[in-house]
């Protein structure tokens, strides 16, 4: 028994870490989507934001420049996002595929120009990542603890939030109030691009020393599977995001266990995340119902 | 000679035009509304109020000319800056948050600080201040979604005065009321006048003008083409303002044009059971079922009018009849056959049964958009033998619709013409007209002028009538008094899913009013 406080305390912590990124894309998504911008492109965004960390860092040698090239990529994403989609009204879920399309060619494309190893970063130094502050935890994962909290007050306790919930369900209600729909959506996607560059910077500056080619693997839409799994909201998908880690960190400890003396296929592990999506998403929802508005673009005028 | 021209005016028009593509909706308009007065603009659907309200509030910008707030020229870039100049609007539609409280709703847009609290407590403070002084009085944490439509307009009215608006922009906004509800806001638009807010209100009922306002413009085919002080004018000078002498007959019903059936069901020739259908017991069920144990019954050769605020169960009744909504319970009788729950009947084999709908919601369940009109004149009954066995044919369906078309006036008379690119009133002759064409034994009719411009609601009622003098039993649903009036030989008023009374057609408006809000109810068991 005196071993398993120890071995919890690990699975937690392991939790967390797989969780970061999670928890970061979904607070993300959770500020475009509450203003009715559904986003697709989260992987995208933290795929191109991975790659544009790792490749500051690798030049410049300092995490933080890493940490502000990440953020400025995924900003930009999120740019033509809404450029598509609330200034000319696109269809929001092909702007989202376009964009991870776009991100998934492009850290390969310049990764193979620039550092010519198959579109994978040359592996950084511990100076130029972000390594243990506290509790063996680095000031990314804290950054997402935090940003937990945050989203909930901005969303639920300020002006800004109460505008983008509006926005979200009636964007006529938010312009005939006199409040630009359109200036509204472009903050959300932005508070999306910022927290979506976070997110990819962890993946590449904290979680691993680098990037490599599709580094995301589908985290991005995992993460959007804990906001509808959470709701919409900032601590349901919260706990949806660590429900997920979990799920990592048990697919990774329990590979090479042998049942009834077969090995098990380590295959059948790693899908346990995705069939998790899956299932939570198909069975356990109930009725999700998602901000009125969400998904239409909104054309003012008459 | 525009009302009030010696007074400083709160809002002065000057040439204002407005066109969006080829349609100019709104021509060289020119008018003055005088500070503090209850002023109307009526006209018919299309006839350019809308655009013209939405100018002033900043929607839509003009074309030309220009508009003066209180004497000073105002350019408006949106409704920001309307809310600036103290002009606030309250739409047909509501610009409401439903998963809001009613003070989050008052809020939006007008918080005071960058945190939400003390903006919420200043709304609640603004709110109980309001109904103080106007008698508005609604609860700011109910859930606007959950608050009944009358409700849901005063906290329209709220927001706007919360903004401080002086001038107070109202459009269409009896169409969702019942008749108690609209005097109230009647008051309220009174006590709103003598408090010094001036207020337009933009209708196209003539006996709300004449109740509520001071003076009236009169506009019809986007341009302005009167303004009489209210009590210099009657109803039947401005219908024919408005449309010209063919509509006068009907905004104002009289005694002709409700004559009684030339078939009496007594005199109708053939088996009664046959003829005779009736509904007992119909009840819906659903995800909101609104409908609880109706019975009726539906003679030949009459009009059977339902009265109802929206919402109060009319519309699932009519979808229970036409078989395109399960029944909960009882039996719905159709000459020989019996629908029950067990024995269920979906829409084609009501329509085998002759019954024949025209449906409320025309663009949903009507007619298909993206249809020609030869394809929407088909719908339902494309298995015509006539239209080919096997496969169709198209050029027999185009013959029939235009046939249809030449019968029911229906313009352009182009079968190949996009269903959607109709006007409304097009639309829905092109609708009744195929139903009728099917010669139904029972018509079921859901709103059938609703968005329809005065020259076709002529034309509709008039086929309505000659059907039931044919003898076709007719069930009408409408949320217009005026056309249950105008039409019905009978009245049942709908109430929270149930037949809440029976009344003659040439009933009072207020007894209506009273079984349709449920007082009469109350005030029987009083």
């Amino acid at each position: 028994m005196a071993a398993l406080l120890p071995e919890l305390l690990s699975l937690a912590s392991g939790t967390l870490r797989m969780a970061t990124p999670l928890i970061l894309c979904a607070m993300g998504g959770l500020f475009s989507e509450r203003s009715g911008i559904v986003d697709i492109g989260l992987e995208g965004k933290m795929l191109a934001a991975a790659f544009a960390a790792a490749a500051a860092a690798a030049v410049t040698g300092s995490a933080s420049a890493g940490l502000a090239a990440g953020c400025g990529a995924a900003l930009l994403l999120a740019l033509v996002h809404g450029f598509a989609s609330i200034t000319h009204g696109g269809n929001q879920v092909v702007s989202g595929v376009a964009v991870n399309m776009l991100a998934s060619g492009l850290t390969i494309t310049f990764g193979q120009a620039w550092f010519a190893s198959g579109g994978a970063t040359p592996a950084l130094p511990a100076s130029a990542r972000f390594m243990t502050v506290v509790g063996g935890h680095n000031i990314l994962v804290l950054a997402a603890l935090a940003s937990v909290p945050l989203t909930w007050w901005v969303i639920g306790r300020t002006r800004f939030g109460l505008r983008l919930r509006a926005v979200g369900e009636s964007p006529r209600a938010v312009q005939a109030a006199g409040v630009s729909v359109a200036g509204l959506r472009y903050r959300a996607v932005l508070a999306c691009g910022l927290l979506t560059g976070i997110a990819g910077t962890y993946l590449s500056l904290a979680q691993s020393a680098g990037f490599s080619r599709e580094m995301t693997a589908g985290q991005g839409y995992i993460a959007l599977a804990a906001l509808i799994f959470g709701k919409w909201r900032a601590l349901p998908a919260f706990g949806a995001c660590l429900l997920f880690g979990f799920v990592d960190v048990l697919a990774i400890r329990l590979q090479g266990v042998a049942v009834a003396g077969v090995a098990v296929p380590v295959q059948l592990f790693q899908v346990l995340p995705y069939g998790l999506t899956v299932i939570l998403l198909a069975g356990f929802v109930g009725r999700a119902v998602a901000p009125k508005a969400i998904g239409l673009p909104f054309v003012g005028g008459r | 000679m525009s009302p009030g021209q010696t007074a400083q005016a709160a809002i002065e028009l000057r040439g204002v035009s407005k066109s969006f593509g080829p349609v100019k909706a709104v021509r060289d308009v020119s008018l003055a509304i005088p500070d503090g007065a209850v002023a109307g603009i009526v006209g018919e659907n299309g006839a350019g109020k809308s655009t013209l309200m939405n100018l002033v509030y900043g929607l839509v910008s003009p074309d030309a000319g220009e508009m003066l707030v209180r004497g000073r020229e105002a350019v408006l870039s949106g409704p920001g800056d309307a809310i600036r100049l103290g002009i606030g609007m309250v739409h047909q539609h509501f610009m409401l948050v439903d998963t809001f409280t009613v003070a989050e709703n008052v809020a939006l847009g007008a918080e005071g600080s960058a945190l939400l609290r003390p903006s919420l407590a200043a709304a609640r403070r603004a709110l109980g201040r309001i109904a103080d002084e106007h008698g508005l009085r609604v609860d700011p944490d109910a859930i606007v979604g959950d608050l009944p439509v009358g409700e849901q307009q005063r906290v329209e009215i709220l927001k706007v005065l919360y903004r401080g608006a002086r001038i107070l922009i109202l459009d269409e906004p009896t169409a969702v009321l019942t008749p108690g509800e609209t005097d109230a806001l009647f008051r309220v638009l009174r006590g709103l006048s003598a408090g010094g807010v001036t207020v337009v209100l933009v209708t196209h009922k003539l006996r709300e003008i004449m109740a509520a306002t001071d003076g009236v413009f009169v506009m019809r085919g986007g341009r302005l083409v009167a303004s009489r002080p209210t009590r210099e004018t009657s109803p039947g000078e401005l219908a024919t303002l408005m449309i010209g002498d063919h509509g006068r007959s009907v905004l104002l019903p009289d005694a002709t044009s409700r004559r009684r059936p030339a078939v009496q069901p007594e005199g109708f020739p053939g088996d009664a059971g046959v003829h005779r259908p009736h509904a007992e017991a119909a009840a819906a069920s659903g995800p909101r079922s609104t409908q609880h144990a109706v019975s009726l019954d539906l003679r030949a050769g009459e009009i059977v009018g339902v009265a109802g605020v929206a919402g109060n169960g009319q519309g699932e009744l009519l979808e229970v009849l036409a078989g395109m909504r399960p029944l909960a319970g009882g039996r719905i009788g159709l000459g020989g056959r019996e629908v029950t729950p067990a024995a269920p009947c979906d829409p084609a084999a009501m329509r085998a049964l002759g019954v024949a709908h025209v449906p409320e919601h025309r663009h949903r369940h009507g007619i298909v958009e993206e249809f020609t009109a030869a394809e929407t004149a088909i719908l339902g009954y494309e298995a015509d033998p006539g239209l080919g066995r096997r496969r169709l044919d198209g050029r027999a369906a185009e013959r029939s619709c235009a046939g249809l078309m030449a019968r029911f006036d229906v313009r352009p008379p182009d079968p190949r013409h996009l269903s959607g690119r109709f006007s409304g009133g097009n639309q829905q002759k092109l609708v009744i007209g195929r139903e009728i064409s099917a010669r139904p034994r029972i018509l079921l009719v859901g709103q059938p002028t609703r968005g329809v411009d005065i020259g076709a609601i002529a034309a509709i009622h008039r086929e309505i009538r000659a059907l039931r003098d044919e003898g076709c039993a007719i069930l009408l649903v409408s949320a217009e008094l005026d056309e249950i009036a105008a039409l019905a030989d009978r009245v049942l008023v709908m109430l929270r899913g149930r037949i809440a009374g029976e009344v003659p057609a040439d009933a009072d408006p207020e007894t209506l009013g009273l079984l349709m809000s449920g007082a009469g109810r109350e005030r029987d068991a009083a």
